[in-house]
């Protein structure tokens, strides 16, 4: 295991006694990209905090490498890359700069410190920027820069905090690939995000996580099936006369959980959808099915099942 | 882009940082552990000396306009208006420009810690938190704090030693400097600079960024004209209230400790009492400092 949290807690005391972290614990496996899905104020940021070394835990442990954040939080870093929420390239020093001292920092010689933050400007398209100063930069531009100087010193795991905030389509699907080129590499990666096809489409394996305590782990196609998400079938049709005996067949199949006419014709939620497709098909034709639009089972669906709430944006 | 990522990938193999030579798994994370540190350390001062260079000028303006301006007004100018000016004849038998050299030493030490501490770190711990990456070096994070103080000591360094040159060319009547003693000269300097890093990390990190040009006002200039820089403690004598409550004023250590130093032939205090209280003052502002600095960068 290459990350390890357990039995995590962070308590806040002051007027108001905020529980953060309620007792996380959690594995991350070498080379995954591990989703850490919750609303904000969820507890995702303290997580990140705690296992970066910049915030103590109340209780409980995390280990990096086997090395123990709290005990050894200098030696631990040298194992960590940091993309935080905001933007905090060193204002003073120009994009070249930052990867270089950034390098410096972690022990590299001259030499090589060079020759990796110009490999790095290579990789991350930025070669042509690399005397552009931090202020001078798009938020997507910045962005690129962070995850260049985050992964600089080579760390084991790579924490991308709510990565995507503030950036537009494009830049994101750039950061997202970006991310998606980090597993050739071989870095673990843990990212925090309230945006469902962030965690859906990157994660490999992702924690459903609200007040301080994780509500589901799996794979996010684990998450659909087990947390019973369901596959929604809208159908329209020309004609709804004698709808209800159709209604009511199709409600004793056992993989339907629901059935209810609309306003055009007739919605189906079911479990899963193998076989059922072209029964439906066949059981509303004589309606004159005109559309069929299916919607598949999303972690937005799981989240609310499992929160009672919508993912606050 | 495919080409870009095979270079890094060769590049991890062959060009192997120093970082990947220790093992890293956590056997013996001490013996390997000082050298890492010494280089992050190494690492922050360059990057502060990077940032330094490139606005030289103005860090050369900002140390030297203050001492250049008093010196020409208070030893060039009034001198020569003549008679009835307090400033002709100094405390008597000493001219004005032996008295306040190592008082403006002091000063330029205390405002370029100050300068160089406070100002940065308490916008780097603002909206930006520039500060985060320097943070997140494999250093303890008191060394980090030490490597800011230690930058500052050197750029306080330099400032004073400016200060000597223009004492020698700016005082219509010559300035009377003997230096005796290289090493308390030396021991102060570094003392009184460390002083005033530790001073200015203390401001920096707990103060409102908002309110730092405030907290010039009613700390660093009252101090500053309270610290014995323009004139000897011992001057005191008639106003005892005075002379002992500016003892807990850490400056007027520095100015003493240069006039013991520089000008030894004005009266000061003795400089075992000097170096005792500087010692004692950097320790307070030191933990002071040090623990600010840890409640803003950790929770």
């Amino acid at each position: 295991m290459i990350v390890e949290f357990e039995k995590l807690t962070k308590v806040y005391e002051s007027k108001l006694r905020v529980v953060a972290v309620d007792g996380i614990d959690l594995n991350l496996e070498q080379g995954e990209i591990f989703g850490l899905l919750g609303p904000n104020g969820a507890g995702k940021t303290t997580t990140i905090s705690i296992a970066t070394t910049r915030t103590l835990p109340t209780r409980g442990t995390v280990r990096i490498s086997g090395v123990d954040v709290v005990q050894h939080p200098a030696h631990a870093r040298r194992h960590i890359g940091v993309v935080p929420q905001f933007n905090t390239l060193d204002r003073s020093l120009t994009v070249y700069e930052n990867l270089y001292y950034h390098c410096r920092y972690f022990g590299f010689s001259h030499a090589n410190a060079k020759a990796r933050s110009l490999a790095l400007l290579e990789q991350f398209l930025l070669t042509e920027r690399r005397g552009v100063y931090p202020a001078q930069l798009s938020g997507g531009l910045a962005q690129r820069v962070q995850i260049a100087r985050a992964i600089a010193h080579r760390p084991t795991v790579l924490f991308l905090d709510e990565p995507s905030a503030g950036l537009d389509p494009q830049s994101r699907r750039a950061m997202w690939s970006a991310v998606e080129d980090l597993r050739k590499e071989g870095i673990t990666v843990l990212l925090t995000t309230h945006y469902m096809e962030e965690a859906d489409s990157l994660s490999d394996r992702l924690a459903i996580i609200d007040h301080g305590r994780v509500l589901a782990l799996g794979t996010p196609e684990q998450l659909k099936q087990t947390f019973g998400a369901q596959t929604i079938f809208d159908l329209k049709l020309k004609s709804r006369d004698g709808i209800d005996a159709a209604v009511t067949s199709l409600g004793t199949r056992p993989d339907v959980s629901g059935v209810e006419p609309t306003a055009d014709g007739l919605r189906v939620i079911a479990a899963a959808q193998d076989g059922l497709l072209p029964e439906l098909v066949q059981a509303t034709s004589r309606f004159g099915l005109r559309d069929l639009t299916i919607t598949e089972p999303s972690l937005e669906t799981v989240f609310i099942q499992l929160t009672g709430r919508d993912l606050r944006e | 882009m495919s080409s870009a990522r095979k270079s890094g990938v060769r590049d991890q193999g062959s060009e192997v940082s120093d970082l990947a030579r220790f093992p890293v798994r956590q056997a013996a994370p001490r013996q390997l552990d000082s050298r890492i540190f010494f280089k992050a350390f190494l690492g922050l001062f360059l990057r502060d000396l990077r940032v330094l260079t490139r606005e030289i000028a103005p860090f050369l303006l900002r140390v030297g306009m203050q001492p250049l301006l008093f010196l020409f007004v208070f030893t060039f100018i009034l001198p020569r208006m003549g008679g009835g000016n307090p400033m002709a004849a100094g405390g008597g038998k000493i001219d004005f420009g032996t008295i306040i050299l190592p008082g403006l030493m002091a000063v330029a030490i205390m405002f370029s810690g100050i300068a160089a501490v406070a100002l940065p770190l308490s916008s780097e711990f603002g909206i930006t938190r520039e500060i985060d990456d320097r943070v997140m070096c494999p250093l303890p994070l008191w060394a980090v704090a030490l490597e800011k103080v230690c930058f500052s000591a050197m750029q306080s360094i330099v400032a004073a030693l400016l200060v000597i040159p223009m004492a020698f060319y700016i005082p219509a009547i010559p300035v009377r400097a003997n230096i005796s003693n290289w090493f308390v000269l030396a021991l102060v300097l570094v003392l009184a600079s460390l002083l005033a890093g530790s001073l200015g990390l203390v401001i920096g990190s707990t103060v409102n960024p908002k309110h730092i040009g405030l907290v010039f006002s009613i700390i660093v200039v009252p101090i500053t004209f309270l610290g014995c820089v323009y004139y000897p403690w011992a001057w005191l004598d008639k106003i005892a209230w005075l002379k002992y409550s500016v003892l807990f004023n850490p400056i007027v250590y520095m100015s003493e400790g240069l006039r013991a130093a520089v000008t030894p032939s004005v009266d000061h205090m003795p400089w075992w009492a000097i170096i005792s209280a500087l010692i004692f003052f950097l320790a307070v502002l030191g933990r002071l400092g040090l623990r600010g600095f840890l409640g803003r960068v950790r929770s």
